[in-house]
């Protein structure tokens, strides 16, 4: 499904290098975590592989199903299947959170050929995945995440994931700034849609998230690379000794 | 040149200019999008144009004396420079002053003598469905599935009204919707009351052009108590190359009267610059209240700033009567050039004005839009919401005027002006003008001024909708307050317009 090789990336503004050569297999039905210490490039990976400007890959190939991601414009990679949960989800005073989010799946669906959906079997959808998020209907009336809590935000990502169905979901640090009860109803969110056909990448700082959503591979990401891939037992063993032994070792 | 024919030479009108109108008529010009002949009065601007415009139109002699005093007015004026916008001298004797499609040389008894090709071209061009199937099926449209709420249309070809639907159903309702020629033969009394109260002869350089040309333009006259049963709607197209269009709009709304009032304007995309210059005039009596909306999509001119209409209007209201309300909303995307200040008169005590904007600019348009609310009665009160959308390298100005006179106690304005700026070679400007003359009043001022966040425009795209969708789903949720203010029917119309003004602003 998503295959990275030697992924190398820099900051357009500057030149500052921040991803020397990554590589990731993510498999239908896999959920990959990926932990690391702040400024490992954790973040600049997904927003490379959501095509975000402000980056220049120097090196390497990204593909989903094959397809050259790093070809495709934002819009194109999203109706290809991929879908990145914001870290930080972006307030869009005046939107409806139901026309943003029926506007984004139509524009999709009209990206595969396929028809639109009706404002009726849109509105069943939303209502039908939402009660499992704990979203009411007066937050889908509301702006896009305008005056949402950090825990609305994040449970509105989750929301768009599972109306757009991608095919690989990248969750950027869902778990900050989410209280335990909060956490419990993403992951669950996330679990509901684990199947044999969709994968995962949840890049996060903590186990905790891990300890709701149970990834397959671990992955420990250091300076802009894949330094150590385990089972989820790598996650306990950051959770007790932190990285610093980690790094120690690789280095 | 049948109608011209039939034109009798009245005393004073040069027979060299009728020989001139005769000729220019005989050669039957053909429109450019609209395979339609169309008769022409010669070019240029003088008393005996004034005069033939007046005897075209069939009007009594008050109201050619009326015209020819404006026009003698205009000739002392300067044309206003104070305003954000540049564009090379205006030759007014380089334009046709009075156009009309051919096939209307006797005014249509109903809209199926109305030559269909003339129907087709308001169909074509921005005319809701609803309303296409209105005018072009006339009352029959009124069972058709989508017509959910009926509409009545006055449609403006160039200087001619080409027919009014509903004429019928608001006339059992007390309701004139007419236009202003017949209304000037049909009911003299009312217009010449009315004519020119709000707006004078005098008023400013467009305003004053117009009133020695206008050649139509609708007529509403709600009686007391009544509130018109249905939406009236206008829409105006220049389709006549070198053309201008002066059309003269009169509302009134008697005691306790309510009435909602649309207006829509195309024309079609040429390279030369056209002018319009257009009257609307609204009076309020007691407790009445009119609701004004106005969808402007003139032609803009292309990216080099090429063609496009120089729209230069006077839109004003007279809260005349105690508690009456007059509410403006406006959509201003299309033009090269944008003039205009809808305001309100709030003589009447406890009178309201509301004023709602949404102004577009993109590739090389320029708006200096905004409203006046004089405060002259006691406990008045006035809202302002204006958006401005800058995008290319486009200039767009918010000039407003909220003044407060010393009787006016205990009034209270509140005014919010945001810009969103689209790109970095565009501007926005806003210009609040405040007077208060008394202590008891309170005057409130919001502004504020962004940049299309390019967070907003990723994120929306990481979901899989196009740059310009984006775009425009940001834009439609920075204007949402006013598109709120329209009517259902142009709340959609607004909302793809704003979409397609900005292609091709982004990227």
């Amino acid at each position: 499904m998503l295959e990275i090789r030697n992924l190398h990336v820099e900051l357009e503004d500057g030149g500052t290098p921040i991803l020397k050569g990554v590589n990731l297999a993510v498999k239908g039905g896999e959920v990959h975590a990926i932990m690391g210490p702040n400024g490992s490039g954790k973040s600049t990976l997904s927003y490379v592989l959501s095509g975000r400007d402000g980056y220049v890959v120097t090196q390497g190939s990204a593909t989903l199903d094959g397809a050259d991601l790093l070809a495709m414009a934002p819009e194109e990679r999203a109706a290809a299947g991929l879908f990145l949960a914001f870290q930080y989800p972006v307030e869009i005073p005046g939107v409806g959170n139901m026309t943003f989010l029926r506007t984004a799946l139509n524009a999709q669906r009209k990206a595969r050929g396929e028809a639109e959906v009706s404002a009726a079997d849109f509105l069943k959808l939303v209502r039908a995945k939402a009660k499992a998020l704990a979203i009411d209907a007066e937050m889908l009336r509301r702006p896009v995440n305008v005056g949402f809590s950090g825990g609305e935000k994040k449970r509105n990502e989750i929301l768009q994931m599972a109306v757009l169905e991608p095919k690989l979901c990248i969750l950027d640090e869902t778990d900050s700034g989410l209280d335990v009860d909060a956490m419990k109803l993403v992951a669950d969110g996330v679990n509901a849609l684990r199947d044999a056909g969709r994968g995962f990448v949840v890049i996060t700082h903590y186990q905790r998230l891990l300890d709701h959503i149970r990834p397959d591979i671990v992955h420990i990401m250091a300076d802009g690379r894949i330094v150590r891939t385990g089972g989820p037992e790598l996650a306990l063993e950051v959770e007790s000794n932190g990285y610093a032994g980690i790094l120690a070792e690789v280095a | 040149m049948a109608a011209l024919d039939a034109t009798r030479t009245r005393d004073g009108v040069d027979a060299q200019t009728l020989r001139t109108v005769e000729a220019m008529a005989g050669k039957y010009k053909h429109g450019w999008e609209t395979d339609i002949e169309t008769e022409f009065a010669p070019k240029g601007l003088n008393e005996d144009i004034v005069r033939l415009i007046s005897e075209k139109n069939g009007e009594p002699a008050w109201l050619l004396d009326w015209r020819l005093a404006a026009f003698r007015r205009w000739q002392q004026m300067e044309e206003p420079t104070w305003a954000m916008v540049h564009y090379p001298a205006i030759d007014y004797q380089d334009q046709y002053y009075y156009a009309r499609p051919k096939a209307l040389s006797r005014k249509p008894r109903s809209l199926d003598e109305v030559d269909p090709r003339l129907l087709a071209t308001y169909a074509k061009l921005g005319i809701p469905l609803r309303e296409q199937m209105i005018l072009a099926g006339v009352e029959g449209a009124e069972g058709a599935p989508a017509a959910a709420r009926k509409v009545a249309v006055d449609a403006v070809f160039d200087s001619v009204s080409v027919g009014t639907t509903f004429k019928e159903e608001l006339r059992r309702a007390g309701v004139i919707f007419c236009a202003i020629s017949e209304a000037v033969r049909e009911h003299p009394e009312l217009v010449r009351k009315y004519l020119g109260s709000v707006v004078p002869p005098t008023d400013n350089f467009f305003a004053t052009l117009n009133s020695a040309v206008f050649s139509d333009g609708s007529f509403v006259y709600v009686p007391p108590g009544v509130r018109c049963p249905m939406e009236l709607s206008t829409y105006f197209r220049i389709n006549a190359e070198n053309t201008g269009q002066f059309e003269r709009t009169l509302i009134v709304a008697d005691r306790g009267a309510y009435v909602s009032y649309l207006e829509g304007c195309t024309a079609p995309r040429r390279d030369t610059h056209q002018l319009h210059a257009a009257v609307v005039e609204i009076v309020a009596l007691d407790d009445a209240e009119v609701k004004y909306a106005t969808v402007q999509n003139w032609y803009p001119g292309d990216e080099e700033g090429r063609g496009g209409i120089y729209n230069f209007v006077t839109k004003r209201a007279d809260c005349r009567g105690a508690r009456s309300k007059v509410m403006w909303t406006q959509v201003e995307t299309g033009s090269a050039i944008t003039w205009k200040y809808p305001s309100c008169i709030l003589r009447g005590d406890d009178s309201q004005g509301e004023f709602y904007s949404i102004a577009i600019a993109n590739n090389a348009q320029q708006a200096d839009t905004g409203t006046k609310m004089i405060h002259l009665g006691r406990n008045t009160r006035s809202r302002i919401v204006s958006k401005g959308i800058s995008a290319g390298r486009a200039q767009n100005t918010y000039r407003g005027l909220v003044s407060v006179h010393p009787r006016a106690a205990g009034s209270r304005n509140y005014t919010q002006c945001d810009s969103l700026l689209i790109g970095n070679r565009c501007g926005a400007h806003t210009v609040p003008y405040i007077e208060v003359r008394n202590s008891s009043s309170r005057v409130e001022h919001e502004a504020t001024t962004s940049k299309v966040d390019e967070d907003q425009l990723f994120y929306c795209r990481s979901r899989g909708m196009s740059e310009e969708e984006a775009v425009a789903l940001v834009v439609n949720g920075f204007c949402r307050e006013v598109l709120q203010a329209l009517p259902m029917e142009f709340a959609m119309e607004a909302q793809s317009l704003v979409a397609i003004s900005l292609e091709g602003s982004v990227g």
